[in-house]
């Protein structure tokens, strides 16, 4: 199964519709959508506007791939429970979010090896094809880094001056 | 005058602050810190309150910069949240929420927490521009961001 998700603040129709497309060119009946609201209206694939948080973290941990907009919401969900992603970055000059964060976003993580990346959506139908070669990196802690947690609580413990 | 050590501290008060998706996912992944104090968690997502167990909850009404009516009744509702409160630390991912309880939080005198969003990457994101130099401690998740005078780089979420 293909979990597709754009999170709940915008729509992505760019990524919807390449997706859509791309299951309707290849038959696949075994993609889910979680779209936002919007317009359009995905014809082959199943969808739904939005889900709610507990079966958001239930159709990732059950989807043998995640392809998502660059959220740090998805994509560290994704990291927690050990399922490979491929992300499309929302652009800022498409006004699909407000800068190109996103761009920052999955150019970074694709360099630390973290996940796949399809720049636009003419990339997207290519990646997809391999979509069943993707591998997640294995899941990770649900914590922050050691480092990050010692820092924090050593602030937050600190005696008042 | 030193403090007498051996007199028991009450448990501190934390508000955790974080709007809903990456940055809810951030403050979730940061809590472990807060064990051994009396947190509560305020976000604009009632069913997160799943995800934190007997800690105290509240949700305030989800608005961003662009909208300007909601912005005021949810800085009226963290307003009220700070007052009732008194925590001796706001902390806060992001993003409008926690704006609004470092600002308020510091001028009850609260010590505050920005923890910038892994997602800025290349710039800080504006709300942290804006209330990172009025906190306490201000963090960055990415070393090459971290600069003279703030935001420091002690590690990140991941």
């Amino acid at each position: 199964m293909i979990f597709v998700t754009v999170g709940h603040q915008m729509p992505f129709d760019r990524l919807v519709r390449a997706v859509d497309d791309w299951a309707a060119a290849h038959k696949r009946d075994d993609v889910f959508a979680q779209i936002g609201t919007t317009d359009y209206v995905p014809s082959h694939i199943e969808w739904s506007a939005t889900i709610d948080p507990s079966e958001f973290q239930q159709r990732i941990r059950d989807a043998d791939a995640v392809v998502a907009h660059a959220g740090m919401g998805t994509i560290l969900t994704a990291f927690e429970l050990g399922t490979p992603i491929l992300v499309m970055p929302r652009r800022g000059a498409l006004h699909e979010t407000r800068n190109d964060h996103q761009v920052a976003t999955a150019e970074r993580f694709l360099e630390m090896g973290r996940l796949a990346v399809a720049m636009d959506e003419n990339e997207l139908p290519k990646m997809l094809d391999r979509v069943s070669d993707l591998t997640a990196g294995g899941a990770i802690s649900s914590q922050a880094s050691p480092e990050l947690l010692q820092a924090l609580a050593a602030f937050i413990h600190q005696t008042d001056q | 005058m030193s403090k007498n050590s051996t007199k028991p501290r009450s448990r501190k008060k934390i508000l955790a602050v974080a709007s809903a998706g990456g940055h809810w996912v951030q403050l979730r992944r940061i809590s472990p810190a807060f064990d051994g104090c009396d947190v509560t968690y305020v976000t604009v997502e009632k069913s997160y309150k799943d995800q934190v167990g007997d800690a105290d909850f509240r949700v305030v009404f989800d608005a961003t910069r662009w909208n300007k009516f909601k912005l005021v009744v949810m800085l009226l509702q963290i307003a009220w949240i700070v007052l009732r409160v008194r925590p001796d630390v706001v902390i806060s991912t992001g993003a409008a929420p926690g704006f609004f309880a470092l600002r308020i939080g510091k001028l009850l005198g609260a010590r505050t927490i920005w923890l910038d969003s892994i997602a800025n990457i290349e710039v800080m994101s504006m709300s942290g521009q804006k209330i990172g130099p009025n906190a306490t401690l201000w963090l960055t998740q990415w070393a090459h961001l971290a600069k003279e005078g703030g935001p420091e780089f002690k590690g990140s979420v991941l």
